[in-house]
């Protein structure tokens, strides 16, 4: 999978994780990929909603050692 | 890319009424995120809302003894929020701030920054600017132009959601 950019969330509480993903979300091209990894709890279900509403394809997500990791694709 | 995300864009107006801390810091959460989500949003800022929004370095405020004594009483701007609750002399705020740093959240300040950096529209009132003796100098830069209620309430019925904070 190509990852076009990362972005580390890690430790930010809400709604910090979902404003550092629009704004990285903006710099890509439509079809590119971005990583977020996030320790938020409330991240999982935020993450989908952003996604529902912003038309980003959430692709994948898993969670390990309390970090939620989502790879989104940008519309 | 979902249906919904391809029909026209959802809406939000935000009536901030009140100028507390916590209160104008949950408007603002809501309306960054709200913009972040490709919600068009507007928030009218009124009352003690629109002295949220006065530049931080401006003290006092208008030009008659009432409207000078009122922001002498009331500090205007955005870092001077009192908390509706447990103010203490600024105890309250500055305790609320040192949690937001501990907990890596973000203050009302960066959250203004970000609304402004995803568009949101930030509308003063005129009937309280005027009341308030508020001049458009007065404000922070990169407000909407100032507006009555007829203009809000034309945002609030075409609006998804409105939401009177």
């Amino acid at each position: 999978m190509d990852i076009k950019l990362k972005v580390d969330a890690s430790g930010l509480s809400c709604p910090l994780p979902i404003l550092r993903a629009t704004q990285g979300i903006k710099t890509l091209q439509s079809g590119e990929l971005m990583e977020v990894v996030a320790t938020d709890p409330g991240s999982v279900k935020d993450f989908a909603a952003w996604a529902s509403s912003t038309g980003n394809a959430l692709v994948e997500q898993d969670s390990a050692n309390g970090k939620f990791r989502f790879v989104l694709r940008r519309k | 890319m979902t249906a919904e995300a391809t029909s026209k864009p959802k809406k939000l107006c935000i009536i901030a009424l009140s100028g507390d801390l916590e209160k104008t810091w949950a408007s603002l959460i809501i309306a960054s995120t709200a913009a972040a989500m490709d919600i068009e949003t507007s928030i009218f800022v009124t009352f003690w809302g629109l002295q949220s929004f006065v530049k931080d370095k401006k003290r006092i405020t208008g030009e008659n003894i009432m409207q000078k004594m009122l922001s002498f009483m009331q500090r205007p701007g955005m870092s001077h929020r009192k908390t509706s609750k447990m103010n203490f002399m600024g105890m309250g705020p500055w305790m609320m701030y040192q949690l937001a740093d501990k907990y890596n959240a973000s203050k009302p300040k960066e959250l203004l920054a970000m609304c402004q950096e995803l568009g949101v529209k930030i509308y003063p009132c005129q009937m309280t600017s005027d009341l308030f003796g508020i001049k458009r100098e007065d404000l922070i830069d990169g407000l909407e132009e100032t507006v009555g209620a007829a203009t809000m309430l034309q945002l609030a019925t075409d609006a998804d959601s409105t939401m009177f904070i």
